[in-house]
């Protein structure tokens, strides 16, 4: 028996010190999906909390420079900010009209700092904006300027 | 056509009920003929889903675009083989391969066992033939791939089609999900006759030995199909990584982790008639997993990019899922006094032990996973509150259990079984320990200062020499023997126990992989505006953007900048990374330049131009020993087919207590 009680030791430290890591990770990347309007309503709570916010990427919202990617997103009558910094490309998905999700904070301006997007394309038998292609002067609203990234298909 | 088509998924459906019916009503009844009639509905589902198949290919290959399933995933443009890869590139479709190879399957393991185990096998089809009749009926019923696009009251045809997902139109992704098909599926195999020898109380471990080729067959395409997923990752999606702990990609590691403690737990089983429960539940929870992974994918259960949108089949799986694993936990516990263990763990330090450490480890590992992928479905529906976890939580609690694994890689396979004394694993240990001890020292003095990553360094060194002096060793004592070279000897002593020296080849595949996983701890990246003809320095390189060039063909249009790489002042070639806009579907595409070295990549994704026309946006990477992970899992598929291989002198598989007089080595150890 002492074999097993060994054994059982053993296994309840491994076991502990991995729940204790797993804990403590969730407790690090937890987030909460939030409405926008949700967002307007916390105020002062929502800053410095772990979001993630969803809409969809308004009609030529998307500006682009350097690195730096603007956007509105809204949903019903409700829009907010979104500011992208971030180091991995924008998913190939990303464009006007896509359902988007961004996660980050809200900073104090009311601007949603985003530190990934994800972005699904709409339905595809939907009617499609129309869109003019890969052209060099276009501005960043314009696909050429938008970038891809973790944007997957099935 | 398509009536034909959607009356052979629905005859097909009929015939799966019916073999389950007839095979159980047969064995209980004594019918043989029953028995034989369930097993040719096996082949005439087969032959009915081959038909249906076929039709849909045909439809998607000549362009049939009154069907709704060949209008959304095929079009004029399209190459043919990505045509034909359109068969899986939409919901339906692949619910039809999955119920073709599934059937294909089935049809093997009869035509394979169909003098053998005549009082299991009536069980084996009715648990295949119930997992078939359930998925041909949500494509019979719910989601038909023969559907045709309406308008009012008569068919239209639209004349072209959507075209396949760009992003999918890429060689790996021909075979991904076929690959990974085959090893979900395939696992149902192992699972239906273990089951079947569990309900019928088969004497003796005749279960084991009969599907461990499937298992690990299955378990190699399980093993290259989430490869290839992350290969297309790397190299098609240009986010920048392989891995991105995505619901979707954790299904599909979720089964292979199950798969993986159970191919090494069997052999306890095998072995010392130990763990047998525990066999089991891996084997049904491989099973189950499997389909939670397809649930998962096919039915948007989980918010995800990659899955498909909200479906109407997402109820079905789930009741599929309670009901199969009710009808598991109750044949499980039921029969528990049939599955006791025939021997005791007598010590900590033996090879029962690592086995059992392995398990658990890869089982927790399997458990964090999943707790973060179902995390939002399971706090919804408790707190009602939407919150979801994402990959630094992944990366906390995987790390450690994969550098535990690693460990245990090395250690497992030269412990005694029963019991190891001190002295054994001194002289087994010695060696192999400095070396990792080595390692880690040289990387610190050379100025890493990456704590996991010198670890998981360190235990590569440790494995490796625990793996090269195993084959070392036992060739030496060959070569001795018989008077040949090493090579020769090393060969020969691969031949005379292929699944023992099979596997350490496996474990070499994996501590190669865990090189280039390592890697990715020094990752760089950066991103870089640049006008033409100018250059910009990202790590050691110097890379002068030469020019852009825009234009179009029949399927896109592009725009596509030349880089010339530079490495101390001489080029080391060009890279072309380059936007594509499809035309069909109005959707994006970046095809990313990759410069491979054994030793890093350079990996730079084109993203557009500013909005003044001046500069180019780039983003720029470095990604350090990548291409480890590829070549580690080329060592897996060689040593993975070495197991395959049947041994030189046939190995009887006798338990320990009985030659534990240890004078056949062979046969003891492995």
């Amino acid at each position: 028996m002492k074999t097993y009680l060994k054994f059982g030791i053993l296994m309840t430290v491994i076991i502990g010190s991995l729940v204790w890591l797993a804990a403590g990770g969730i407790s690090d990347s937890k987030m909460y999906y939030r409405t926008i309007s949700e967002l307007q309503q916390m105020g002062n709570t929502a800053a410095g909390q772990r979001l993630r916010v969803g809409g969809d990427v308004e009609q030529g919202s998307i500006l682009k420079n350097g690195s730096q990617t603007t956007f509105v997103l809204h949903q019903g009558p409700q829009t907010l900010k979104v500011v992208y910094d971030g180091a991995d490309p924008l998913p190939d998905t990303f464009k006007d009209g896509a359902q988007a999700l961004a996660d980050g904070r809200l900073g104090p301006d009311g601007v949603f700092e985003a530190k990934k997007i994800q972005a699904k394309c709409a339905s595809k038998y939907e009617q499609k904006p129309q869109q003019k292609g890969l052209s060099h002067e276009t501005p960043a609203t314009k696909v050429t300027s938008i970038t891809n990234g973790s944007g997957r298909a099935s | 056509m398509e009536n034909l088509g959607a009356l052979s998924i629905l005859l097909a459906f009929c015939f799966a009920v019916f073999a389950v019916v007839a095979a159980v009503a047969g064995k209980y009844a004594k019918r043989p003929f029953l028995v034989v009639s369930a097993e040719r509905s096996v082949y005439a589902a087969w032959g009915l889903l081959t038909l249906a198949s076929g039709l849909l290919i045909d439809a998607l290959v000549s362009g049939d675009f009154r069907l709704a399933y060949v209008a959304a995933h095929s079009n004029r443009a399209m190459s043919s083989i990505y045509k034909f890869a359109a068969w899986w590139g939409g919901q339906e479709g692949s619910l039809l391969l999955w119920s073709w190879l599934l059937a294909t399957y089935s049809a093997i393991v009869v035509f394979t066992n169909r003098r053998k185990f005549r009082n299991m096998m009536p069980i084996v089809i009715a648990i295949m033939m119930t997992t078939l009749a359930f998925f041909t009926s949500l494509i019979a019923f719910v989601i038909s791939p023969f559907n045709v696009l309406m308008a009012g009251k008569g068919p239209i045809d639209v004349g072209d089609g959507q075209g396949l997902n760009p992003l999918l139109q890429w060689w790996t992704m021909v075979i991904h999900p076929p690959m990974l098909y085959l090893g979900y599926v395939g696992f149902i195999v192992p699972f239906a006759f273990a089951m079947a020898s569990l309900i019928t109380k088969q004497p003796g471990e005749g279960w084991i030995h009969t599907t461990r080729r499937w298992a690990i067959v299955t378990w190699l395409f399980q093993s290259t199909g989430v490869m290839l997923g992350m290969g297309w990752a790397y190299t098609v999606l240009g986010w920048g990584g392989y891995w991105g702990w995505d619901p979707v990609e954790n299904a599909s590691l979720l089964p292979w982790i199950t798969a993986t403690a159970f191919l090494h737990s069997v052999m306890m089983q095998e072995k010392k008639g130990m763990m047998k429960v525990w066999n089991m539940v891996l084997v049904s929870a491989t099973f189950l997993l499997s389909i939670l992974g397809t649930t998962l994918t096919r039915t948007g259960m989980v918010a995800s990019v990659h899955a498909f949108a909200q479906s109407p089949i997402k109820p079905h799986f789930t009741a599929f899922l309670l009901v199969s694993l009710a009808l598991i936990t109750y044949v499980i516990v039921k029969n528990l006094p049939y599955l006791r263990s025939e021997s005791r763990l007598e010590s900590v330090v033996s090879r029962e032990s690592s086995f059992l450490f392995n398990n658990l480890i890869l089982l927790a590992s399997c458990f964090a996973v999943l707790w973060g992928t179902l995390f939002p479905v399971i706090m919804e529906a408790l707190t009602g509150e939407k919150e979801t976890i994402d990959a630094p939580y992944y990366n906390k609690v995987n790390i450690p259990i994969a550098l535990f694994l690693l460990f245990l890689t090395g250690v497992g396979p030269l412990i005694a079984w029963r019991k190891s004394s001190l002295d054994s694993l001194k002289r087994a240990f010695l060696l192999p320990a400095a070396v990792g001890v080595a390692t880690i020292v040289a990387l610190v003095a050379s100025g890493v200062r990456h704590f996991e990553a010198t670890l998981a360094f360190g235990l590569c060194a440790f494995v490796t020499a625990t793996i090269v002096s195993e084959f070392w060793k036992g060739s030496r004592a060959i070569a001795a023997k018989e008077q040949i070279y090493l090579p020769r000897a090393a060969f020969e002593l691969t031949w005379r126990n292929t699944r023992r020296y099979g596997g350490y080849i496996v474990h070499m595949g994996i501590v190669v992989m865990f090189v280039g996983f390592a890697g990715s701890a020094f990752n760089l990246r950066e991103t870089r505006n640049v006008g033409l003809g100018q250059t910009a320095r990202f790590g050691h390189y110097d890379l002068k953007l030469l020019n852009v060039n825009d234009g179009q063909n029949d399927d896109y249009e592009f725009s596509k900048a030349t880089i010339d790489v530079l490495r101390n002042g001489r080029s080391i070639g060009e890279l072309t990374p380059e936007i594509r806009l499809y035309k069909a579907s109005q959707q994006q595409n970046s095809v990313i330049g990759i410069h491979r070295a054994l030793n890093e990549d350079l990996y730079i994704n084109y993203s557009g131009v500013l909005a003044d026309g001046s500069k180019a946006t780039f983003q720029l990477y470095q990604f350090p020993l990548v291409s480890w992970i590829w070549i580690g899992y080329w060592v897996l598929l060689s040593g993975t087919i070495v197991c395959l291989i049947p041994s030189k002198a046939r190995l009887q598989y006798a338990r320990t207590e009985v030659v534990g007089i240890a004078s056949i080595p062979q046969t003891v150890k492995s």
